[in-house]
């Protein structure tokens, strides 16, 4: 199965794909109206520290601590993704407390959200990969799923 | 600190509707031109310090932004311009020489524009490349002028070295500490994937490119760094670098502060010491001195390497390609006023040189006139902007083009002419490693190899239309040229007929 990869050796810390990431999940055509004004909650975000930094997002564990933990079975495997049913969330933030990676965080409403490889939003590829300017986020087939 | 008499040159012009405050900007503009005021949730700029390398622009998401000149005029003055004003200005603030960097931008003729080429119509067909097989192959070097024969009468190859090339054009010196080692490994692995060269230019070459070999050209210029044996041996061919086009007549200077790690292993000489290269070669007073270094570097690599002389492109540039071509140099390249460079003085740049068109027409015909073109191929440079000027090139008489500038452009360069600052924000022109990282040679690679093929089916193209099926059978091939505005002394020169004749 594809997957999100960092080549960190290449990520420059301009963020791009935070903003990228953010804008698939509004449905609007124009960044610029989608998100002027606002603060955004990007389902990744770079992680920056001493002139390193890299995109962080949703591994798709084989065995995922946080399906394992939701206590009301919002979060699913599907076809080898982790996805989150926001509708069957009720906010009790354990996901977040296990999750080793710090993927899953909160929206601005309360229930929680995390990267689902924008199978909704885009055509193949997801947002942050395509709005990354220097190859250090790709989509790609690695082997077997850890 | 006294007045600042210098305007700004460009404004910064933000949107606001459109920005986002998403501070991409900020971070990506190593002259700190953005800056974001978190009181005031906004954007803010300085453009005094923007040199209009349009990072910002091409990274703003929302297209919020866009440089335009700042508009600012002294009282108009067609004697004193406003540059000239400004640079008379900074001198008598700084008492210092006036830098600048990539090829000259003054308002001099551009010769390939003023030349038409021409295509087939009725009488001789034109040739399609999709369908009709057509020769983008050349091949450098010096062309025997017998045929010998052994005892039994058969023929002895007695063809001298040569480089071959998919196609007629090649990336120029661009030394490792003046371009980053991101932008070396882009040109070399674009060169290896389309079979042409690519060449080192002063500095040696990093021991990690040596696996590019077959499709480097190693120089060796008058500071001599970075040069041994295995330097020698390991390219497809040595170029001696006796001038170049933005800088005819004077040296290099490689500041120590640049000279760090890896830059200062490669050229061999201790971390911080300036690398300087002389204006002339201490050991070259002469063609005849020029003929012992060639025939050095040719028994060092066992006469299996050709050797390029390059020169910049001057007032006498006939006799001295006259000269070179019977130095025992199989190549010569030729390097017009418009060339690019890192750094170079101002005035110099701007004022000394002959534009290439002029100095490749006039070396061709000089060859040819004295019987030895076939003594040496001819390669020239100094803006090369595309197929087009390729084409009129060959047709002129070269036998392949040197391209720096259009390259380093693929890759990024906006032509802000500041990379004597080093903090080029595309990661070319500079070692700082937060900007290196900027060019991922994986996308760097790919958009020169993109150029070159695209430039190739042009080539194919045009030349189909002029029913010509080889490179070979463009070259030197004026009746395909016509100029259009010219004078008959520029027409005699180009050794081209006008328009309509
Ligand atoms: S867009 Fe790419 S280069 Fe920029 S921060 Fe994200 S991963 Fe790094
Ligand atoms: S990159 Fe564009 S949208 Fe982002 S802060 Fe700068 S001007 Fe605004
Ligand atoms: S120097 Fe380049 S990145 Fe900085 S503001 Fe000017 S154009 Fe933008």
């Amino acid at each position: 199965m594809k997957k999100i990869y960092v080549n960190e050796q290449w990520c420059l810390g301009c963020r791009l794909c935070e903003y990228y990431c953010a804008f698939a999940g509004t449905g609007e055509r124009d960044m610029a109206r989608a998100l002027a004004g606002m603060k955004i909650h990007p389902r990744m975000r770079i992680e920056e520290k001493d002139g390193i930094s890299f995109a962080v997002s949703c591994r798709h564990c084989k065995d995922a601590l946080c399906v394992k933990s939701c206590i009301t079975g919002a979060l699913t495997v599907t076809d080898g993704m982790v996805a989150i049913d926001q509708d069957r969330c009720v906010g009790c933030c354990t996901c977040v407390l296990v999750c080793p990676f710090g993927a899953v965080a909160s929206t601005a409403h309360g229930v929680m959200q995390k990267c689902e490889l924008c199978v909704q939003s885009s055509a193949g590829t997801p947002a942050c990969v395509r709005g990354c300017p220097n190859g250090a986020i790709v989509f790609e087939e690695r082997g077997a799923a850890r | 600190m006294g007045i600042n008499w210098i305007y700004p040159e460009h404004e910064v012009v933000r949107n606001r509707d459109r920005c986002i405050n998403c501070r991409v900007c900020e971070r990506q503009c190593a002259n700190e031109v953005h800056e974001y005021l978190s009181e005031h949730d906004k954007m803010v700029c300085d453009d005094a310090k923007c040199v209009n390398c349009h990072r910002c622009v091409s990274l703003c998401p929302t297209r919020a932004l866009k440089i335009i000149p700042s508009g600012n005029t002294y009282r108009p003055n067609s004697n004193w311009t406003n540059r000239t004003i400004n640079e008379l200005y900074r001198q008598a603030d700084t008492g210092g020489v006036l830098l600048s960097s990539m090829g000259c931008p003054q308002r001099y003729p551009v010769y390939f524009e003023k030349i038409l080429l021409n295509a087939s119509q009725v009488t001789n067909p034109s040739i399609d490349p999709l369908r009709e097989p057509m020769e983008s192959k050349v091949s450098l070097g010096a062309r025997p002028r017998d045929i010998q024969r052994d005892e039994n009468g058969r023929m002895i190859n007695n063809l001298p070295p040569q480089i071959s090339l998919s196609m007629p054009v090649m990336f120029s010196a661009m030394s490792y500490g003046s371009i980053s080692y991101n932008a070396h490994e882009s040109l070399a692995r674009a060169a290896q994937e389309l079979g042409i060269l690519y060449n080192t230019g002063e500095g040696g070459l990093h021991e990690d490119f040596y696996e590019y070999g077959a499709n480097t050209i190693v120089q060796v210029a008058s500071g001599r760094f970075g040069v041994h044996s295995a330097y020698l041996n390991s390219g497809a061919a040595i170029e001696i670098k006796m001038g170049q086009g933005a800088k005819p007549g004077i040296g290099g200077h490689l500041p120590g502060t640049k000279i760090v790690g890896d830059i200062s292993r490669t050229r061999m000489i201790p971390e911080g010491s300036d690398a300087i290269s002389p204006a002339p070669h201490h050991d070259i007073y002469s063609i005849e001195d020029l003929r012992q270094l060639v025939y050095s570097l040719k028994t060092v690599t066992g006469h299996k390497k050709p050797v390029i002389v390059k020169i910049a492109a001057v007032h006498n540039v006939t006799a001295i390609a006259s000269g070179i071509a019977r130095s025992g140099a199989d190549i010569i390249a030729i390097d017009g006023f418009r060339g690019g460079s890192g750094a170079t003085p101002t005035r110099i740049r701007d004022n000394v040189g002959i534009p290439i068109e002029l100095a490749l027409a006039s070396v061709d015909q000089r060859l040819r006139d004295e019987g030895i073109r076939d003594n040496v191929s001819i390669i020239v440079g100094g803006s090369i902007r595309s197929s087009a000027d390729v084409v009129k090139a060959v047709a002129l008489g070269a036998d392949c083009v040197y391209i720096g500038t259009s390259a380093l452009m693929a890759l990024g360069c906006h032509l802000c002419r500041s990379c004597h600052a080093g903090k080029c924000n595309w990661g070319i022109a500079t070692q700082e490693p937060q900007l290196t990282r900027r060019l991922n040679p994986d996308i760097g690679h790919r958009r020169l190899v993109n150029l070159m093929n695209a430039w190739r089916h042009e080539i194919k193209e045009m030349m189909g239309g002029m029913g010509i099926n080889s490179i070979e059978s463009l070259k030197g091939n004026r009746s395909m040229l016509r100029g259009i505005g010219l004078n008959e002394k520029e027409l005699e020169i180009l050794g081209i007929r006008h328009a309509g004749e």
